[in-house]
C-alpha cells in the first residue's frame, strides 16, 4: 500500500503543514519527544500532545565530517530553539561549511523523503532550512 | 571533623597511557593496582573493598578478574560503570566505604583498552533499515536517526556544547577553541606518561583533519590504553602509619558525584553544564575552598570545546567569561589557574575508565612535589573533574598533607 510514514512519530505529516509535536507535562509544562513513563522534572504522569513552532533559531551546531559507517557526510547537526522548546535536527538546504552556518540563524522546518520500502511506502524525514 | 571522618589517598598510580599491544586489560589493571598498593605501603591483605571500572567490558567483572591475578582475599568487589566518569565513580565508591567506617582501606581501579577504537558514540542505537518501514523504540523511528536527526558521535555532541556556549555568551571562534588545544599539547611535552608529547602550532591544529567543526583531530581526546588505581584510608588509620606515609598522603577534601538535573533541552543535547556546576558548588562547600584558591585543575577536556565551558562550570571565571579568561593566559601552566598541565585528554589520552583516577593522580603528583619538570611550584590544593555523558560528573578536591 503506497503512502507516507514519518521517520519518527513526533513528526506529523499534516498535508501542507507538517510539524513536530511534543508530549507536554500537564503539571509543569516540560516537553519531551519520546514515549514517556513520567515527567523528568516533576514526576507527574499526565501528558498532552502539543504542536511545536515550525520556525526557530539555531542555538548550537556542528558540521560533522566523520560519522558512523553508512551515514553520509558532511552534514550539519544542530539544536534549534523553536519558541523556547529545544529541537534536535539536521540543518538542510544549506552549504555545510562555517561560512554558511552559524548560531543564531533563523530556520524553518522542512521535510524530505528518505526512501521507499518494498510496499511502496515513502518515509519522510525532517530538517531545518534557512529562512529567506 | 574528626580524623575518622577524613579520607586520604595513601597511594596512587597510573600506567603510561598509549598503545600497550602486549598487555591485556587485567595486566594494565594489575600494574596500576600493585603500583598503588606499593606506593601506599600496604598489601591486598589490608584492603577491605575493591571498586573497579572497565567501561568497554562492563559486564566482565574486571574486579574479580583482577583479584584472581593479584590476590583473592574474599573482600567485596563493586564493578562500576558510569561512562567517562567510571574511574571517578570507582574512587568515590571506595571513599564512601571508608567514610561509612566499614573498611580501613579501599582500593579503586579504572582500566581501558581503547587503542584504535575510532569514533565513539555513533551508531549505538543503529538498526538495519528494514524491508518495510516499521516504527520502533521510544521515538517510533522507522530508520536509524543518527545522522538524520542530528549526531550521536562524541566530537559532534561536544562541538555543539561549545557552539552553544558561544551562542549564549559570545566571544568564541574556531581559533579560540584551537588555542585551547595548542595549550594542552604544549603542556603534554613535559609529561612522560602522556600518549602524545608533541607540541603543535595553532596553524597545524586548525589545518588538521576536521572531525566535527570546530573540533579537528588534535582537538579530540586520544583513544589509548591505560589504567590508574588508588588506595584510600581514613584519618584515624593514617595516624597509625609512618611519617613518610603521612607526609605523602593526600587529603580528599571533597568527593562529589552528580547526575544532570532536569532543564529544558537536556534530553535533546546533553547538558554538561548543570551537573558540573552542581558538583563544583557542593565540592567547594565540602572542602571550604574557593576556586581562586586552586593551584591547579585537571578538567575533562574530551574535546577542546568542552574545556572552555568547564572553566565557567567550575567557576574558575565569571559566568559567561570563559573565552576572556582563557585569552588572558590564566589556564597555561604559568597562569593564575593552570588547567590540564598533564596535557589533558587531548594529548595524555582518554582510556575511559582510567581517566577519573588518572586526573586525581596528576593532582596528587603535584601536591606531593613529585611532578618533576612539570611541577607546579608549592601546589597545596587542586581539583580533578570528569564528565561521563548520560550523564555523570565527578569532582574531587585534594589537599597537600601538613605532616
Amino acid at each position: 500500500m503506497a503512502g507516507q510514514i514519518p521517520l519518527v512519530d513526533y513528526l506529523v505529516l499534516d498535508g501542507d503543514e507538517p510539524h513536530l509535536v511534543a508530549q507536554e507535562c500537564t503539571n509543569c509544562g516540560a516537553r519531551f519527544f519520546d514515549r514517556r513513563n513520567a515527567c523528568a522534572n516533576c514526576f507527574a504522569t499526565d501528558f498532552k500532545t502539543v504542536p511545536i513552532a515550525t520556525e526557530g533559531t539555531v542555538r548550537a551546531f556542528t558540521i560533522v565530517a566523520f560519522a558512523a559507517p553508512g551515514i553520509p557526510t558532511p552534514f550539519v547537526a544542530a539544536v534549534v530553539d523553536c519558541g523556547g522548546t529545544q529541537v534536535r535536527a539536521n540543518l538542510v538546504n544549506v552549504e555545510p561549511d562555517a561560512e554558511h552556518v552559524h548560531d543564531g540563524m533563523k530556520v524553518r522546518l522542512a521535510t524530505q523523503s528518505i526512501g521507499t520500502d518494498s510496499e511502496g511506502t515513502e518515509a519522510i524525514g525532517f530538517g531545518f532550512e534557512p529562512v529567506g | 571533623m574528626s580524623a575518622s571522618d577524613e579520607v586520604w589517598i595513601l597511594g596512587i598510580q597510573m600506567t603510561k597511557f598509549g598503545k600497550h599491544p602486549d598487555l591485556d586489560t587485567v595486566d594494565l589493571a594489575a600494574r596500576a593496582t600493585t603500583g598503588a598498593l606499593s606506593d601506599a605501603g600496604v598489601t591486598m591483605a589490608d584492603i577491605g573493598v575493591l571498586t573497579a571500572g572497565n567501561l568497554m567490558n562492563a559486564s566482565a567483572s574486571i574486579g574479580q578478574q583482577l583479584q584472581k591475578q593479584i590476590g583473592q582475599t574474599g573482600i567485596p568487589v563493586y564493578n562500576v560503570a558510569n561512562a567517562c566518569a567510571t574511574g571517578a565513580t570507582a574512587l568515590r565508591t571506595a571513599i564512601m566505604a571508608v567514610k561509612a567506617g566499614e573498611v580501613d582501606y579501599g582500593l579503586a581501579v579504572g582500566v581501558e583498552k581503547l587503542s584504535g577504537a575510532g569514533l565513539l558514540g555513533g551508531g549505538g542505537t543503529k538498526k538495519k533499515d528494514a524491508d518495510t518501514w516499521t516504527p520502533a523504540g521510544r521515538y517510533g523511528a522507522v530508520a536509524p536517526i543518527d545522522g538524520r536527526i542530528g549526531t550521536e558521535t562524541m566530537p559532534g555532541v561536544f562541538a555543539q556544547i561549545g557552539t552553544e556556549y558561544g551562542h549564549k555568551y559570545g566571544g568564541t571562534s574556531f581559533e579560540l577553541f584551537a588555542k585551547i588545544s595548542e595549550k594542552n599539547h604544549a603542556h603534554s611535552t613535559l609529561n612522560p606518561l602522556a600518549s602524545y608529547q608533541k607540541r603543535f602550532t595553532l596553524e597545524q591544529i586548525m589545518n588538521d583533519v576536521m572531525i566535527a567543526y570546530p573540533n579537528t583531530r588534535p582537538m579530540c581526546s586520544a583513544n589509548c590504553d591505560g589504567a590508574a588505581a588508588a588506595v584510600v584510608c581514613n584519618g584515624e588509620t593514617l595516624k597509625s602509619l609512618s611519617l613518610e606515609q603521612r607526609r605523602r598522603a593526600v587529603k580528599v577534601s571533597a568527593s562529589v558525584l552528580t547526575t544532570d538535573p532536569y532543564e529544558e533541552g537536556c534530553q535533546v543535547l546533553p547538558n554538561v553544564n548543570t551537573l558540573t556546576r552542581k558538583a563544583a558548588t557542593i565540592a567547594y562547600e565540602q572542602a571550604g575552598v574557593g576556586p581562586s584558591e586552586l593551584d591547579l585543575v585537571e578538567l575533562h577536556d574530551c574535546f577542546a570545546t568542552a574545556e572552555l565551558v568547564h572553566y565557567d562550570n567550575l567557576m574558575l571565571c565569571d559566568e559567561g567569561g570563559a573565552a576572556e579568561f582563557f585569552s588572558s593566559g590564566a589556564t597555561w601552566r604559568d597562569g593564575s589557574t593552570p588547567v590540564n598541565v598533564s596535557g589533558g585528554l587531548q594529548s595524555k589520552g582518554h582510556p575511559i575508565a582510567a581517566t577519573g583516577i588518572a586526573n586525581v593522580w596528576e593532582i596528587c603528583h603535584h601536591l606531593r612535589g613529585e611532578a618533576g619538570d612539570r611541577q607546579i611550584q608549592n601546589a597545596k590544593v587542586g581539583l580533578a573533574h570528569v564528565i561521563g555523558l548520560g550523564s555523570a560528573c565527578g569532582v574531587h578536591i585534594l589537599e597537600r598533607s601538613a605532616a
